[in-house]
């Protein structure tokens, strides 16, 4: 007996999502064996998560507190990856983002609730993208591998904010901790029905939107798309392809950006070390698992964020680290490289003749 | 008598969706060569790598020197002395000759004894009467040149069978003529040679036998003296409808297009086009023949605003035009059809819809303010799909999955649809069966019809003589001269191909 | 003074080192690894483990190699039968490596072993000023300037090599002259992959003898940045690694110091260096012939040819 691999039509519809859900079991599956290494067992320890992020309203609105910041780093990503830009920068973006909204935040006495928040929200914008810009033009300009650099930034943005809240930024008041002062009210978002979900949410689902309408029906979008699809068609089509790697990574930067501010704004209050468990990160795989689209992001955003809440459920009752979730995520990552290999191939026994 | 060295039997090879080889059969004799032709998409690709190991067969038996055997990698292959030069030529350009010719050698020791090899090299080239410098890296030699270094890893292996596929398509007549004399000496030493080629010309002086494969299965062997040009192109050609391609007669007047001293360089500072130039009449089909790499690429990538000259002038109907980029070189009427379909002349994930509007998706016609109009978008692809019947799957197929011919299709449509003055078609029909490349003559001619200027650049002198009013020659980024179909000999093109006047 | 720098300078260097070698390795077959971070941290934890269990340093250095040559191969295996993409594949080797060594070595941290200890090479460790800084290192110093020029002599002076770098640069030339690509393609991947963990281990059992969660501190991109500014060459890559060395060194001398320039900062450092030097290693490669190898990052499908 030998197997032999045959390639096939690809998969399409319903099925291809079968198969994109079957890997995130297989995923689950072999975390489950490392959880038993560490004498943890993962059938309860799956269903701790499970009713922590999803068993009531509460855990159902933490789900959605966490999905916000993912949707927002995802479309950022997958905005990039659409012109097959690999910026997996959004964690630093992210960072720089919640930088602009706390400059805002603390430097400027603002009573409109409505102003503040606005200029917070520009703010982070302009900082999140003007960061995600450096690597954008070296891109264009000079073919410098925007991967690396982006990867590298992320710790330049992180010791900045370090930087700050360890130095000069660092609350009085706050016995030492690496944290800034609290955020005026004016400088906060609203929470709904008594939980930590607040505007930010819905400010996500907009720029979903956004996304989408962009990238399926303007004419820039098009313009995405050819890039994307074929950088030496698009050069044929007379379409600007440094021009639009430079805007493309803005408004990846941008978005990230937008879900620092989201997270100071809504969540935190604050600017403090480590705002963020990896959601930048987390958002490399939502782009990919969602095929580069809008809808797609906000989905799997759920997924995931019912991951990161479930995560901290094990942190509390199992003594796990948080990075646990990066090990599912990395292994949803490569079980998902082997299921879209069988969405188009099939391995077939032939008899040794 | 020589015996029968290569035995192929029955053999089938499939892909997702269609046949490529079908119950193939094969004889191959020590001391001969042997020709396989075929249309485009006959399956002689395929069958070649079969033999080479590339492709593992579905069923069928491969006999050498009377013994069954089993092909599964090129390991093997080599293992049986069989060698093949690809029309993709399988070199290593950064490397230099010799370390290239080392992955042909057998060799024993860890460690590469450079000096011992270095002579053993240079022994088996004296032997052969070639002389090329082994120190050069690949990617600075000639086309020609690499492909002698592709030959020599095969008589450095110690081939016993030697396939070529295509040899000449990236030689000049004169050229050719050397290859094949080599190969005759070559014949000479008891080797057997499968020669690829769908040139009638050359398999008429070169073949002992001719082996015709069409659509995937064997038609007929032939021996020498058992087939003419005219019994082979009819068991070659499995449409024997020929369209008739009627040409009017056409008086030139008006100089639509002047390109006057161009100069330009590619990216490794080499000029591509030096002091070029060119002159185009309103109507005419100027056909321009030469060696693939004397700078016709770049002729089209600076018609067409993908490339900036850096001296020189073009000019349209009495407009400099430059230094005008791609989108409004297409709007002052240039059209292009580019030489690499899948890698330029598409967008291979996105529809055929969205792939017909990629040179003018923010016109007026298909946009409202920042979006696109989807409903016009649709209409103008039911129009063009239609017009040029573009066969595709199914609604919204990425373009990727669609054959080569209707891929093709899809770019002439969308670069005629604007009515163009000048269409810069580069290898329009390479690659294509022979229905579609008539297919394309037909519209070609058909565009000079209503006025349409068309610059035909090729290296089928056949198709060139067929369908253009007047040919020019290129040879090292220079127009050598122009010549008129009717009286021109292909020697005569050959002999300016190569440089020589 | 001095001779505390390059002491420390290459100290630093030697991790990145290891790392630089083992991404020139994989690369040079035509795979990227972005994962090289992740194998780092694999190699450091398992290094570590086996020390402080078997009390074998050697153990250790075996084991680190071992296993981060075995994960590595997940993303070789992912990247050549399953044809994945690697920029992905390399980012989850990244991901799964952070996540899972901090769920495995939580109970060691804050576990002592007794590292490497310097060995000191007669006579020239008595030059003066550099002499006691070069010659007097521990074991895994020496082997990675050894590793240096042993395999800069194995890719371009032996049969291996050759073969390694036509896959690299031309999987169907490579195939076509019976070299089997995937094959040669695995053991880089499983070699430089290992040379990865060995530099992870070098932090946890000659730079710093613990083992600290993510210890690695993006080193592992580093290195990958390294890569295209040595264009793919042993010996610059040892000229690279010193360089960022120098740099930590440095950065840490002012602070043990007590500049008042804060620390947050001068750690950016290094990632800023990185990014600068890759920036003209960039603009220097785009001008002249690339050293590159051609396949890198593509799939090889034999029966996907044009």
């Amino acid at each position: 007996m030998k197997f032999k691999v045959l390639k096939k039509p690809p998969v399409q519809g319903y099925k291809s999502f079968l198969t994109t859900l079957f890997s995130v079991i297989i995923a689950l599956l072999i975390s489950g064996a490392f959880l038993m290494l560490v004498d943890v067992n993962p059938i309860s320890a799956y269903k701790d998560m499970l009713i922590e992020s999803l068993g009531s309203f509460y855990g159902l609105t933490e789900t959605l507190v966490k999905t916000t910041p993912l949707i927002l780093c995802g479309l950022g990503v997958a905005v990039a990856f659409r012109m097959q830009l690999w910026n997996i920068g959004a964690e630093g973006q992210l960072y720089m983002g919640a930088f602009g909204a706390s400059l805002v935040a603390l430097h400027l006495n603002v009573e409109s609730h409505f102003v503040m928040i606005t200029l917070m929200f520009l703010s982070s914008i302009f900082f999140g993208g003007l960061w995600a810009l450096i690597p954008g033009a070296l891109k264009a300009i000079y073919n410098v591998n925007e991967t690396i650099v982006t990867l590298l930034m992320n710790y330049i943005a992180i010791l900045w904010v370090d930087f700050l809240v360890y130095g000069a930024w660092k609350d009085p008041k706050g016995f030492n901790f690496p944290l800034s002062a609290e955020f005026s009210s004016a400088a906060r978002l609203s929470e709904y029905f008594d939980t930590r979900l607040h505007t930010g949410f819905f400010i996500a689902l907009v720029c979903a939107l956004i996304v989408y309408l962009l990238i399926e029906k303007t004419i820039w979008g098009y313009e995405i798309k050819v890039i994307g699809s074929n950088s030496k068609a698009a050069a044929y089509a007379g379409i600007n392809i440094k021009k639009n790697i430079m805007l493309v990574m803005f408004i990846s930067g941008a978005l990230s950006a937008i879900a620092g501010f989201s997270e100071l704004a809504g969540v935190q209050h604050r600017l403090q070390h480590a705002i963020s468990p990896g959601y930048g990160y987390t958002a490399i795989i939502i782009a990919w698992l969602a095929k580069r689209s809008a809808l797609g992001v906000v989905l799997v955003s759920f997924l995931m964020g019912v991951l990161f809440v479930g995560g901290d459920s094990m942190q509390i009752y199992y003594q796990l680290p948080v990075a646990m979730v990066s090990v599912f995520q990395g292994l949803i990552l490569f079980s998902l490289i082997v299921a879209e290999f069988f969405k188009e191939h099939k391995i077939i026994m032939v008899k040794q003749q | 008598m020589s015996s029968c060295i290569l035995k192929i039997e029955n053999i089938t090879k499939s892909f997702a969706g269609f046949i490529a080889n079908k119950n193939v059969n094969l004889e191959i004799f020590e001391g001969e060569i042997h020709t396989i032709l075929g249309e485009n998409g006959a399956g002689k690709s395929t069958l070649m790598n079969i033999l080479t190991g590339l492709y593992r067969p579905d069923s069928g038996n491969i006999y050498i020197n009377g013994t069954r055997v089993n092909i599964k990698s090129p390991k093997d292959a080599l293992n049986y002395k069989i060698g093949m030069v690809h029309q993709h030529f399988m070199l290593v350009n950064n490397i230099s000759v010799f370390e290239n010719l080392l992955l042909s050698m057998k060799l024993d020791s860890f460690v590469i004894n450079e000096r011992k090899l270095k002579s053993k090299v240079k022994e088996i080239l004296r032997e052969f009467e070639l002389d090329i410098d082994i120190e050069m890296p690949v990617w600075k030699l000639s086309i020609g040149q690499q492909q002698w270094v592709e030959l020599i890893k095969l008589l450095i292996r110690d081939s016993k069978i030697l396939i070529l596929d295509e040899p000449t398509a990236v030689l000049t007549p004169q050229e050719s003529e050397f290859l094949f004399t080599f190969l005759t000496k070559l014949k000479s030493q008891n080797k057997a040679i499968i020669f690829i080629s769908h040139k009638m010309k050359e398999v008429m002086t070169l073949s002992d036998k001719v082996t015709i494969l069409k659509k995937g299965e064997t038609v007929k062997t032939l021996n020498r003296g058992e087939f003419d040009e005219q019994l082979l192109a009819e068991l070659m050609i499995s449409n024997k409808e020929h369209l008739k391609l009627e040409k009017s007669a056409k008086v030139f007047s008006k100089q639509i297009l002047k390109i006057k001293n161009l100069n330009v360089k590619n990216d490794k500072g080499l000029s591509d086009l030096s002091d070029f130039s060119l002159e185009l009449f309103e109507g005419e089909i100027l056909g321009i023949a030469g060696i693939t790499g004397n700078g016709q690429k770049a002729l089209a990538e600076v018609l067409t605003g993908l490339k900036k000259p850096l001296s020189g002038q073009i000019i349209v109907n009495d407009q400099d035009i430059t230094y005008s980029t791609s989108k409004s070189k297409y709007i002052s009427g240039i059209a292009h059809i580019p030489e690499d379909r899948k890698t330029m002349g598409i967008a291979p994930d996105l529809s055929v819809d969205e792939n017909l509007i990629l040179k003018n998706y923010s016109s007026d016609k298909f946009t409202n303010f920042f979006f696109l109009n989807k409903e016009k978008i649709k209409q103008n692809a039911r129009e063009q799909i239609e017009k040029y019947s573009i066969k595709m799957g199914y609604d919204g197929i990425p373009v990727r999955l669609l054959s080569g011919g209707n891929i093709q299709k899809v770019i002439i449509a969308r670069e005629l649809s604007e009515n163009p003055l000048i269409l810069v078609a580069l290898y329009p029909t390479r690659g294509l069966d022979v229905g579609s490349a008539e297919y394309v003559h037909q519209v070609i001619l058909d565009s000079r019809e209503k006025g349409m200027s068309t610059i035909l650049i090729s290296e089928d002198l056949d198709e060139l003589l067929k369908i253009s009013d007047r040919i020019a020659v290129m040879f090292r980024g220079k127009n050598m001269g122009y010549l008129s179909p009717e009286s021109a000999t292909k020697t005569e093109i050959g002999l300016l191909m190569s440089g020589k006047k | 003074m001095i001779s505390i720098i390059i002491d420390a300078t290459i100290r630093a260097g030697t991790s990145i080192l290891y790392a630089t070698l083992g991404e020139i390795i994989i690369e040079r077959s035509g795979i990227i690894n972005l994962g090289i971070e992740g194998l780092m941290l694999i190699g450091a934890l398992s290094g570590f483990y086996t020390t402080y269990t078997t009390g074998s340093l050697f153990l250790g250095v075996i084991s680190a190699v071992l296993i981060a040559g075995i994960a590595g191969l997940i993303h070789g295996i992912l990247c050549t039968y399953f044809k994945g993409n690697q920029i992905v594949s390399g980012l989850a080797l990244t991901m799964f490596g952070i996540g899972i060594t901090a769920v495995l070595g939580k109970k060691m941290v804050g576990q002592t072993i007794e590292g490497f200890k310097r060995i000191e090479i007669p006579f020239l460790s008595k030059i003066p000023v550099i002499g006691n800084s070069i010659f007097n290192q521990d074991i895994l110093v020496y082997l990675s300037i050894v590793l240096v020029f042993v395999i800069t002599f194995v890719l371009y002076k032996t049969v291996w090599g050759l073969n390694l770098r036509t896959v690299g640069e031309n999987p169907y030339a490579a195939d076509v002259a019976g070299i089997n690509v995937t094959a040669y393609k695995l053991w880089a991947t499983f070699i430089g992959s290992g040379l990865a963990g060995l530099g992870g281990a070098y932090l946890s059992l000659a730079y710093t003898p613990l083992w600290i969660e993510n210890m690695s501190a993006g080193r592992g991109w580093i290195a990958v940045a390294l890569v295209i500014f040595a264009s793919w060459s042993c010996k610059r890559a040892l000229f690279g690694a010193y360089f960022f060395g120098g740099i930590s060194a440095i950065q840490l001398r002012l602070q043990a110091m007590g500049t008042t320039i804060s620390a947050h900062i001068l750690q950016m450092l290094p990632y800023i260096f990185t990014i600068v030097v890759l920036i003209i290693a960039t603009i220097k490669l785009e001008k002249g012939y690339s050293s590159q190898p051609e396949s890198l990052g593509l799939v090889y499908d034999r029966e996907d040819r044009k």
